[in-house]
């Protein structure tokens, strides 16, 4: 467990509903400044419920959200964008109607438009040469992966210190998941907490600092990335190392 | 008058009623591509619109058709009946929203749709109880002056009516391509949750596009009176079904769509009521809107839904 000394974003037993459906079950996260957190677990298990949680769009009926020390369980979704959290969403979700430019600048919205939104800019141009060749472009044409540069580059112009990135490398190619994953790492190294829900175990193992696994709404392991590279639970279920003989 | 001469002259009328319909159209489309809420007190917003109109010409002594003013005093009523119009419809627009829609944002189903449907009957008959059911005499105080187009005459108020109706709709084009609020428009029509997520305030949103359709609605009313030289409380559902059927025509949600379809929709209201006769003018319009939208469901320029990818 991270010893809590220096923690950006922590969940003290939060539950949350859709209507009856109990999703989160007393979910407790603690994600240290600086460290790259993985959150693994199969399908409707809370993981999106988790990043919907952190940004506000989902409201927890008990518990706590702290970020930076502050509770901001009751704060809306802007406020929270403006204290420094930015969420890089699930299948990307550009506007797809907009242009690439457009879409960076929706990123910094709560952000004046001076010096710094350039100095921003320059940072995801440097980042991802691509997008900036591609600035002008309507963003629904771009593919799948350049989608996903623009995504990440979007959530760094709000400047964030927290990203939120839900499924990050979803129907890319892997030549495109090892380009996000690289940057991720070097988004990272540059000071910004990511806290990463994917799919990719294996992937995410890799890069992470530490994971939680959700199961059924309920946090059932945690530990360094290490440790849970190596738990023979987690290989079965989720790395797909382990055949267990006789199984379909 | 030739034949070509009466057609031009239907040009013109048409988009006179084009500008009025196509302003009125924008309100609908605004309000539909951010909330996917068709709000039909938009009908009677215009109509109150054009009492306001009324209303803050009388203030300046006129009454009937018999004043005529010119130059700066011309442009300076004209100026203020346009811009305390659009305030007050606008903000009737944006109390309707607040007040009454508001609380049933998350309400699923068709509540808020028939909302709308009582509030456009409370503001109807708001001003049948207080104005009246006769029409009422709408002054018209533009100099008669008038142009010859090869056979068919054009008036300044037509022309008058074009500046305007243009002006407003290239600065509803600026607001909602360059300006941040406008981006944030249409960004939340694209993708309401991920504009959220972007610390777009997505209520300021929803209350902008009420007060620049209600505006519109207002000017458009304003526009009404002027052609017509009348407004009556009974005007908001012929003007308002038209407004509606450019929005759809032109794809509802779509802003360029909206301006085409009630262009389109004036002319065809001209054109087909001087060569058809004026009482088939609206079944060539329904016709035409049942056509586009059995091969074109999305519209002429498209796009029904925010679309979510």
């Amino acid at each position: 467990m991270h010893d809590g000394g220096d923690t950006i974003l922590r969940f003290e037993d939060v539950n949350t509903y859709y209507g009856d459906l109990h999703v989160l079950k007393n979910v407790s996260y603690t994600i240290g400044r600086g460290e790259i957190v993985s959150l693994l677990g199969g399908n409707a298990c809370g993981k999106s419920t988790t990043m919907k949680t952190i940004m506000g769009v989902v409201r927890p009926v008990s518990g706590r959200v702290l970020f930076d020390g502050a509770e901001i369980q009751d704060l809306p979704t802007s406020a929270r964008v403006r204290r420094g959290i930015a969420p890089v969403l699930e299948a990307r979700r550009l506007f797809p109607r907009m242009t690439v430019y457009e879409n960076l600048e929706m990123g910094a919205y709560t952000r004046p438009k001076g010096a710094e939104f350039a100095q921003d800019l320059d940072r995801v141009y440097a980042l991802f040469p691509r997008v900036q060749e591609r600035r002008r472009q309507i963003a629904g044409t771009l593919s799948g992966g350049e989608q996903q540069m623009v995504a990440i580059g979007r959530a760094l112009m709000a400047r964030p210190r927290l990203i939120c990135m839900d499924e990050p490398s979803m129907g890319l190619s892997p030549l495109y998941v090892e380009q996000v994953f690289d940057i991720i790492q070097q988004i990272n190294a540059q000071g910004t907490t990511i806290f990463m829900v994917e799919q990719n175990a294996s992937m995410a193992l890799s890069i992470a600092h530490r994971g939680y696994v959700l199961q059924t709404g309920q946090v059932v392991l945690s530990g360094t990335a290490k440790q849970l590279r190596e738990n023979p639970a987690i290989r079965e279920a989720y790395l797909g190392e382990l055949q267990v003989p006789g199984a379909a | 008058m030739t034949t070509f001469d009466l057609f031009l002259q239907q040009v013109i009328n048409g988009l006179s009623l084009g500008a009025m319909y196509a302003l009125l159209a924008l309100g609908f489309t605004l309000v539909y591509g951010i909330l996917e809420l068709i709000n039909f007190s938009h009908f009677n917003v215009f109509m109150v619109g054009s009492f306001i109109a009324l209303w803050t010409l009388q203030q300046f002594g006129l009454s009937g058709q018999e004043t005529i003013l010119v130059g700066l005093p011309l442009a300076g009523v004209l100026l203020a009946a346009f811009a305390v119009t659009m305030l007050a419809t606008g903000a009737i627009g944006v109390g309707i929203e607040r007040f009454l829609l508001r609380p049933l944002r998350n309400v699923k189903g068709p509540a808020a749709m028939i909302t709308t449907i009582g509030v456009s009957y409370i503001l109807f008959n708001l001003i049948l109880l207080t104005v009246g059911a006769d029409s009422k005499n709408f002054p018209n105080p533009l100099p008669p002056l008038a142009f010859a187009v090869g056979g068919a005459v054009l008036r300044l108020r037509e022309v008058l009516i074009w500046i305007v109706a243009t002006l407003l709709m290239l600065a509803l084009t600026f607001f909602v391509q360059r300006t941040k609020l406008g981006k944030a428009m249409r960004a939340t029509a694209q993708d309401p949750e991920a504009a959220r997520m972007m610390g777009v305030e997505v209520d300021r949103v929803i209350m902008t596009a009420f007060f620049l359709g209600s505006a519109l609605a207002g000017a458009s009313g304003l526009i009404f009176g002027l052609y017509y030289n009348f407004t009556s409380y009974l005007i908001g559902f012929n003007a308002g079904l038209r407004g509606f059927t450019a929005a759809v025509l032109g794809g509802i949600g779509n802003v360029p769509g909206a301006m085409l379809g009630g262009v389109i929709i004036g002319l065809v209201e001209a054109i087909g009521g001087q060569l058809i006769g004026t009482a088939w003018a609206d079944v060539i319009i329904f016709a035409i809107l049942v056509l586009v939208l059995v091969f074109r469901p999305a519209g002429l320029l498209g796009r029904l839904a925010p679309d979510r990818s």
